[in-house]
């Protein structure tokens, strides 16, 4: 019975997303009925585990496997491993994907690719459940470039959008540079996990068992662990987007909005904090690739929050809030805090999906997503700014909002292990307040333009915002760290006060810039010129791979070797070889005259040679 | 009832068969043509899934002696690896005549030699002998001559012609056939140094196992199997016969060059230069897997930097057959199921990329990048199939590909983990280059000068797109089946090799000084 279920959970959507192709594409609500019919199927699964693990009745970690691949040196499973980290974020994955695939229907009701859109996103929640429940590393991969795969699709949905085509594309190869590291590390994680070449394996539970043992053997140096640490954590420098790998998300915009709240915000770009969590027990024994981990994700956070400052494209925005509040989640795992950064995880999941689907009912309404050509949406679309408040609240840590217990365990974390961490994250809490509020006060407040005819969007759309924000709203009174094994009930009452200090003068600050107008911003950016240019300019981090992909890249080696190519094995060693040939082939024509006289003459002189040779040689 | 011995001639009948067609009844020629390659396909499927792998070896065996005086005889066969290949080679023919539906000038003719190339690979893959083995290798060669000159079209850039079509032809040839010289050289010595006046590789093989080859002969020959047969594979620096030739050619024979000749090299060096020369192989192979190492970096960034649809995938071939060779230069059974899955994951996918280049050139007219653009929204299907094949190619998983690179890897990464790393970022290389072609190709503008492309929209005309992606994605959902079954085949194979008293080689690869 549990079998039957953990496989519907895992498998639902991938039938889901092969029989739309084969059944429904030309009929649209055969096509949405499908995959949305999958997922819930998986929901429902997953409930159903959730109550029976949370009943007692089902005993965790349980492993399911079949074989993938069996040689006699070489044994992959696809397997399924079901513990309290994978049932929740199954149900996160799940839960929160049935609500966009819902109110995707909506949003993308007018769209020519629409059985297209659903395909893919079937088949991304397959994939992420693979991540999600696989039980071993390679399985993981799988998902893990799965989802790729369906984010550069789905990225590209607009495939005619240059620029959405480009960003695809972009999605995809930042993601493929992480992953050569990641794969670099699985491979070596294989290769050390037995000293006997038949008994290695990609299992978590067997590695977990093997490798302390292992180390404490001799056999293998924890320094190669730290490298295998390292090489792995490039696969979240991608998926994650962390800084420096963190150019795609922005771009990734260009997809339709349910995309990007579901993948871009609740749930792929989370893999690499879960994968995290999941293999916690191998970065646990290496401080010093936690602390490296720390920082990127303290960085990311505090990096990118100020970009959203100065962004004025409503999803961007948001994209940069998720970047920022994943490094929060990063940060917690490398500070050690592996269920504080799944707790975070898991309440951002419930915010930013709604926070993004709220704009994409924005967008859906004005057809606008330039907060300056928005303005006072609040009366125009009163559900749909009543969703941004909640979801903007819960970001800003607003007390007793989901997000405030969160972040909160993450500040207290850092207040224990790392100050200077600490005061990073503080600060990143007030910005994020200040951007979150300027979205707010500049887009939902204040007097529209005349151009600007906004209509609230259909109830298909806002019933799922209103799943969402009761999730925001109820986020942190749902266990979630007990259930992950924590126990709860660490008020800090003096971490708490200073963030809430932060982020009320980010707030405050932002009332008075873009509500009450009374300071100007453009004063305070011409103050900060040079600073507020390298915000415009995004770090250069942009440029910069620009340059080394058109110039490096293709100009310089693939230039050179094409060059080479052209020149010297073509140009020099083969046709130069043909034309020896042909060169030799015209000289030695020329003996080939055809008058009889020459070749008797060269018949005479040779006899003459001959003779004269044999009358010196005797 | 000899299988093996029907799935060969089937080809060969029906290009005798069509001599009699009539030359205004293209239909029939067609016809016979799918007919002539479907009974094959079915048979290929028949024989994979009967192979007895609890007792391996060579199976379905048909014999006939011939020349007895000199040890040649009739001798066809398959084991694990070559089965797989044979299902390979059905897969891609019956894709190709179906693809070749789009050849309207000379049809008859076009399908004799076309069917002669088919006959050729088949009696390569099932010949256990090494005359017929050579004499089918002839005959897979040759067929390519006419194919590309008669039928071909010229490599152009900016419209104008930069390598013709009887140069590719010619090149093609010439340099083939000076490989299979040189394979034919080394051949013919190791048949006199043998001293048991045999031909036949399985009497070969099972004489060596009691009477190993004198090493410094093996290590003599050796170089001549690897290099003869290396230039089809194609090993850098023989490669550049290849991409040209690719380009030049009409789509159908493309898919077969690409997805199954270049098997031919790398198949002989499993079969011929590994199996019946071991020492010669411990020897040389170190060499194979750094050229390698050329074709997967170096090929992947030439493929980046082309402009010709066909000559991106060609190169794209070159580079992913360097991954083949590195699997065999392992010596290690991983490797070497690796190599065999990846030649059959690769040659569906290159089957199927030059395929859809060509039904997007028969549609426009062009196959020059900076020309094309925004093909999704009138060939949504042809698009689709492109981005899948993109993906094959770099090696995501769910195709075949991927499960293949990843064994090579796998097998690699003791022996030789400079080239596991940068194997895999030869994947990352693919993935630039793939990727490019998919957005200058399908997405982004239409280039409204093009002319009106139509999709591939009847069943008929999606059958052949559907069996590649089929079997791509079967294979690499649920490797096991095949996977073991090359298993049955190789990992002996491997293991005789490395066994130091049957064969009289040095001791194993970590004893070694």
């Amino acid at each position: 019975m549990v079998a039957l279920l953990a496989w519907t959970l895992l498998l639902a959507p991938l039938a889901a997303a092969a029989s739309i192709p084969l059944l429904g594409l030309h009929r649209k609500r055969l096509s949405a009925a499908l995959a949305i019919g999958g997922l819930f199927l998986s929901f429902l699964c997953a409930a159903v585990l959730f109550l029976q693990a949370l009943g007692g009745r089902l005993t965790l970690p349980l492993e399911l496997s079949v074989a993938w691949i069996s040689l006699p040196d070489l044994a992959i499973p696809f397997g399924i491993l079901l513990d309290p980290l994978s049932l929740l974020m199954a149900l996160v994955v799940t839960g929160v994907g049935s609500a966009i695939f819902l109110y995707s229907t909506g949003y993308m009701a007018e769209d020519a690719g629409y059985s297209r859109y659903f395909t893919l996103l079937a088949l991304f929640a397959f994939s992420m459940l693979t991540i999600v429940l696989a039980n071993n590393w390679l399985e993981l991969f799988m998902g893990w470039e799965l989802v790729g795969f369906c984010s550069y699709a789905l990225i590209g949905h607009w495939y005619e959008k240059p620029s959405a085509a480009e960003a695809g594309k972009k999605a995809f190869m930042v993601n493929r540079v992480a992953d050569f590291g990641f794969m670099l590390g699985i491979l070596a994680l294989w290769a050390m996990s037995s000293p006997l070449a038949a008994e290695r394996t990609l299992n978590y539970q067997a590695l977990q068992a093997r490798l302390p043992q292992l180390v404490e053997m001799g056999w293998l140096a924890p320094h190669a662990l730290g490298l295998v640490g390292l090489l792995l954590f490039c696969g979240v420098l991608g998926k994650s987007a962390q800084m420096p790998l963190h150019v795609w998300l922005p771009d990734a915009m260009e997809g339709p909005t349910p995309v990007s709240a579901l993948i871009h915000a609740a749930t792929m770009v989370a893999a690499g904090v879960y994968m995290l969590c999941r293999t916690f027990w191998l970065f646990e024994p290496l401080p010093q690739i936690l602390a490296v981990i720390a920082w990127v994700g303290g960085a990311t956070a505090f990096f990118s929050a100020w970009l959203a400052v100065v962004e004025a494209d409503l999803k961007r925005i948001l994209a940069y809030s998720t970047l920022s509040q994943l490094g929060y989640m990063v940060m917690a795992v490398g500070l050690g805090g592996a269920v504080a950064g799944m707790y975070h995880l898991t309440t951002h999941a419930f915010f930013k999906a709604l926070l993004f689907l709220a704009a994409g009912s924005v967008i859906h309404g004005t057809r606008r997503q330039n907060i300056w050509e928005l303005g006072g949406l609040a009366r125009s679309m009163r559900w749909t700014s009543l969703a941004f408040l909640v979801g903007a609240l819960a970001l800003c840590g607003f007390p007793f909002l989901s997000g405030f217990f969160s972040k909160d365990e993450i500040l207290v974390l850092a207040h224990e292990h790392n100050r200077a961490l600490y005061w990073l994250g503080t600060v990143t809490a007030g910005l994020t307040a200040f951007y979150i509020a300027r979205a707010w006060f500049v887009a939902f407040t204040g007097t529209p333009s005349e151009r600007l005819h906004a209509h609230e969007s259909p109830l298909v759309m806002l019933g799922p915002l209103a799943l969402l924000a009761g999730l925001s709203i109820a986020g942190g009174y749902l266990g979630i760290p007990a259930f992950l094994g924590q126990h709860e009930g660490r008020l800090h009452l003096d971490v708490a006060a200073v963030s809430l200090s932060v982020v009320a003068a980010g707030l405050l600050l932002a009332w008075l810039i873009y509500a009450r107008r009374l300071i100007s911003a453009q004063e305070i950016a011409a103050r900060c010129r040079w600073f507020h240019q390298v915000l415009l300019q995004r770090y250069g981090f942009d440029n910069l791979y620009t340059w080394y992909v058109e110039q490096v890249q293709q100009r310089l080696f693939a230039g050179a070797c094409a060059l080479f190519e052209r020149a010297v094995i073509i140009g020099f060693a083969v046709n130069g070889t043909a034309r020896l040939t042909q060169t030799a082939g015209h000289v030695l024509r020329l003996c080939q005259t055809g008058k009889v006289q020459s070749y008797a003459l060269v018949f005479f002189s040779g006899i003459v040679v001959f003779l004269y040779l044999s009358t010196r040689l005797r | 009832m000899p299988i093996v011995l029907v799935i060969l001639l089937a080809p060969a009948a029906a290009a005798l068969l069509l001599c009699l067609v009539p030359q205004h009844r293209p239909d029939w020629a067609r016809r016979i043509s799918v007919l002539a390659t479907g009974i094959p396909l079915g048979l290929a499927l028949w024989l994979v899934g009967h192979y007895d792998r609890a007792a391996g070896g060579y199976q379905y065996e048909v014999f006939v002696p011939w020349i007895r005086s000199l040890g040649i005889g009739f001798h066809l066969g398959v084991d694990g690896m070559s089965a797989v290949l044979v299902l390979l080679h059905a897969l891609c023919s019956v894709c190709g005549v179906l693809i070749s539906y789009a050849i309207k000038e000379r049809v008859k003719e076009y399908y004799i030699f076309y069917l002669l190339l088919i006959t050729g690979v088949f009696g390569v893959f099932t010949s256990l002998d090494l005359f017929f083995f050579y004499f089918f290798y002839e005959m897979a060669v040759i067929p390519m001559y006419p194919l590309i000159g008669i039928w071909g079209s010229d490599v152009k850039e900016k419209g104008v012609v930069r390598f013709s079509k009887e140069y590719a032809a010619m090149k093609l040839t010439i340099y083939l056939t000076v490989g299979a010289v040189i394979a034919l050289l080394g051949l013919l010595w190791l048949y006199a140094g043998s001293g048991v006046n045999s031909f036949d590789v399985a009497a070969l093989e099972r004489h060596f196992r009691a009477n190993p080859l004198d090493a410094q002969l093996q290590r003599a020959i050796f170089p001549l199997l690897v290099l003869g047969f290396g230039v089809i594979a194609p090993m850098w620096p023989f490669h550049s016969w290849s991409p040209i030739g690719h380009a030049a050619a009409p789509s159908a024979v493309s898919m077969l060059h690409a997805g199954v000749l270049m098997k031919l090299g790398s198949y002989a060096i499993i079969r011929l230069a590994v199996g019946l020369l071991p020492e010669g192989a411990h020897a040389w192979l170190p060499w194979v897997a750094g050229l390698c190492l050329m074709n997967i970096i170096y090929g992947g960034l030439v493929a980046m930097a082309q402009k010709d649809l066909k000559l991106i995938i060609g190169y794209s071939s070159s580079s992913h057959m360097g991954y083949v060779l590195l699997g065999i230069a392992c010596l290690t059974p991983l490797g070497l199921n690796g190599a065999v899955f990846l030649m059959f994951a690769h040659g569906l996918m290159t089957a199927l990329a030059f395929a859809l280049v060509g039904h997007v050139y028969d549609e426009t007219h062009t196959r020059y990048l900076p020309e094309l653009g925004g093909l999704a929204k009138r060939l949504p299907f042809i698009a689709t199939c492109g981005v899948i094949a993109a993906m094959a190619s770099s090696g995501l998983p769910g195709f075949g590909n991927f499960v293949a690179e990843l064994l090579i890897i796998l097998g690699a990464w003791d022996r030789y983990p400079l080239q596991a790393v940068l194997a895999v970022l030869g994947v990352v290389i693919t993935s630039v280059y793939m990727l490019r072609m998919v957005r200058g190709v399908f997405f982004g503008q239409a280039n409204e000068a093009l002319p009106h492309a139509r999709d591939a929209a009847t069943p008929f005309a999606r059958l052949p797109y559907a069996i590649l992606i089929g079997a791509l994605l079967l294979v690499g959902c649920w490797p096991n089946p095949l996977v073991r079954l090359i298993d049955v085949s190789s990992r002996p194979f491997v293991e005789r090799m490395r066994q130091p008293n049957g064969m009289q080689i040095a001791a194993p690869p970590s004893t070694r000084p």
